[in-house]
Order: structure tokens, then sequence, then C-alpha cells
């Protein structure tokens, strides 16, 4: 039992940890990859709780198409996340 | 004229609605006891096993109670692969740069790839053909089926599916639904009714239409998702 409440937070941290990943992540390779390890984990969180025809969908559809759809996109558009350029504050003059 | 049509129109679709939603009183708790069967999910459980004998409740509900709205999501699941086909379909013409250039890959991969594939052919049928008695079912086993294919497409850079294979397979098995419902609606009174007998429970032949249309909705799904990976890899742009 203390053995399964374990298991649960890991993977639960596992898929938090790869999710704020994906979405900090600028090189959108590393991020595809991270949304495939959110897919693995979702997987394994629908068999625990006794959903295992979501589980195989998820399992075959979450974590080989989508990604491998998202790797071949990538390598047609660009890889890096272009930066947002920051726009300067105006200057209000309080430094002086 | 026109506007004559369209008010009438729009006055038989607001009826329909009102005469709907005033069925349900207002404010009515919906839900039950599973043993009292006043919803419909406690009518599932208490029924499907016994009376329609297929032993997974949840390819039952897909198939045989909510038939339609799976033909619905395989139409959904075609028209995406149209469009994406549509958009990015192109004939080779001279000049054109293969942004897809792919290395050959690694003398493990293609052995390993070559060794698998059946393997995984297999496994994908299985999923969709025991989908009345076991997890999964056509969805899940044609996308089973894609990801084999797609082992193939990253090992060989030359391996190529025809397309009108893939449209043949995918159109005949659409037909196949459609022509299982209609048979339905002329011999048993309604779309998709499941008009064959049911058989004994967890045998492979049983549950009457419900593995004929997983059969055909396994196809199509992974004829669908082979078409929507061939289609982006080989897609070609002017550089």
């Amino acid at each position: 039992m203390v053995f399964n409440a374990i298991f649960l937070s890991l993977l639960a941290i596992i898929l938090i940890a790869a999710a704020i990943y994906a979405v900090v992540q600028k090189d959108l390779l590393y991020a595809v990859i991270a949304t495939g390890v959110i897919s693995l984990v979702l997987s394994i969180y629908f068999f625990i709780m006794q959903a295992p025809d979501v589980a195989l969908t998820e399992a075959a559809i979450g974590i080989a198409l989508t990604t491998i759809i998202f790797v071949i996109t990538i390598r047609n558009t660009s890889r890096r996340e272009d930066e947002i350029p920051v726009t300067k504050e105006p200057d209000r003059g309080d430094k002086n | 004229m026109k506007k004559a049509i369209v008010i009438l129109l729009l006055a038989v679709v607001g009826w329909v609605l009102v005469d709907t939603f005033f069925q349900v009183n207002f404010g009515e708790s919906r839900l039950g006891e599973l043993e009292q069967q006043k919803t419909v999910g406690a009518f599932y459980l208490n029924n499907t096993v016994e009376k329609l004998t297929v032993a997974n409740v949840v390819t039952a509900i897909v198939v045989n109670y909510r038939g339609f709205d799976t033909l619905g999501e395989v139409t959904v699941l075609f028209l995406a692969a149209a469009g994406l086909g549509s958009i990015l379909y192109r004939r080779k013409e001279e000049g054109e740069h293969d942004v897809m250039v792919l290395n050959n890959s690694s003398q493990l991969l293609q052995t390993g790839a070559r060794l698998i594939f059946p393997a995984i052919l297999v496994l994908g049928v299985y999923v969709f053909i025991h989908g009345h008695l076991t997890p999964g079912g056509g969805f899940q086993g044609g996308a089973i089926i894609a990801t084999g294919f797609l082992l193939m497409f990253m090992a060989y850079k030359d391996y190529h599916v025809s397309h009108n294979v893939l449209t043949w397979v995918e159109s005949l098995a659409g037909v196949l639904f459609v022509t299982v419902g209609i048979w339905g609606l002329i011999s048993g009174g309604s779309f998709l009714e499941n008009v064959l007998g049911t058989g004994v429970l967890n045998d492979l032949v049983s549950g009457g239409v419900v593995p004929i249309i997983y059969i055909a909705v396994g196809f199509k799904v992974a004829a669908e998702l082979t078409g929507v990976l061939e289609t982006l890899l080989n897609f070609k742009t002017k550089k």
C-alpha cells in the first residue's frame, strides 16, 4: 500500500515536471519528447485506474503518432521557439 | 418566399428543441441507484453481459448502443485525414527540393524493424478482432497498426505504401460499416440495430454485429493514420 502510494506520487511528479519542462523549453524537439513522456505517464495512470481501453489509445496515439507528427512538423519548420522581443518600457524619468 | 422558408425551418427546429427540453422536468435529478436502473449507465452495466453477451462493456457502448456516434467519429477522422492530404499532397515536380531527406538508418534499426513489424501488425489485428472480449478495439488496433507502419517508414527511407491501396481499404471499410447499419435498418427497424444472434459469452464470434463493425473501424483507422503519416513524410516544398 505504501509502495503503491509512493509509486503514484512519483508518477505524478514526473508528469508535472514533464509538463512544466514542455512549456518552458525553447528547443521544440525536447518539448515534444516531454509531451511524449506526459502521454506515457498518463497511459500508466489510465491502466492503474482500470481504464485499459483508454490506456491503449493513449499509448498508441499519444506516445507514438502525435509525437512523430510533431517531430516531422518541427523538421519542416524551425526547431527553436523564437524569442519574443521584449518591448522597452517607456522611460518615465523617475531615475533622476 | 426565401424568408418564409427560412422562418418555417427555424420554427420547426425551435419546436423540436422546445418539445425535447420540456420533456425533462426542471431541476429533476436524473441520477438513480445502480439497482433501480434509473440511469442509462446502470442499464448498460446490468444488461450488456446477459443480453448482448459482450464481455467488454466499453465496446458494447461504443459500437452497439452508441454506434451512430462511432460512425460520426470515424467520419471526423476521415475528414481530418482528407484535409491534411488536400493541403499537403503535391505531385513531385522537377526542381522541387525534398525537405525530408532522410539518411539511411542504422543496420540495427532496419533489422529490428523488419523483425518486429509483423508482430506489431498481428498485435493490432488481435486488438481489434478481440475488441468485444478484451480491452481495446478498432481505434486502438488501427493506431497500433499505424505505429508499425511508422516504424517501417523510419527504418527504410524508400518504404512506401500505395495511396490507392489505402484509399480502397478505407473506402471498403466505411462502406461495410454503413452497410451493416442499413442492414439493421431494413431487418431490425433502426440504424445499426444488432440483428445477428448474440451467441455465447466470451466466444470469438459473439455479440452480433459488434465484431464486424469493430473490424471495419480497425481497418479504416489503420488506413487513415497510415495515410496521414505517408502524406506528412513525403511532403515536398520548393526551396
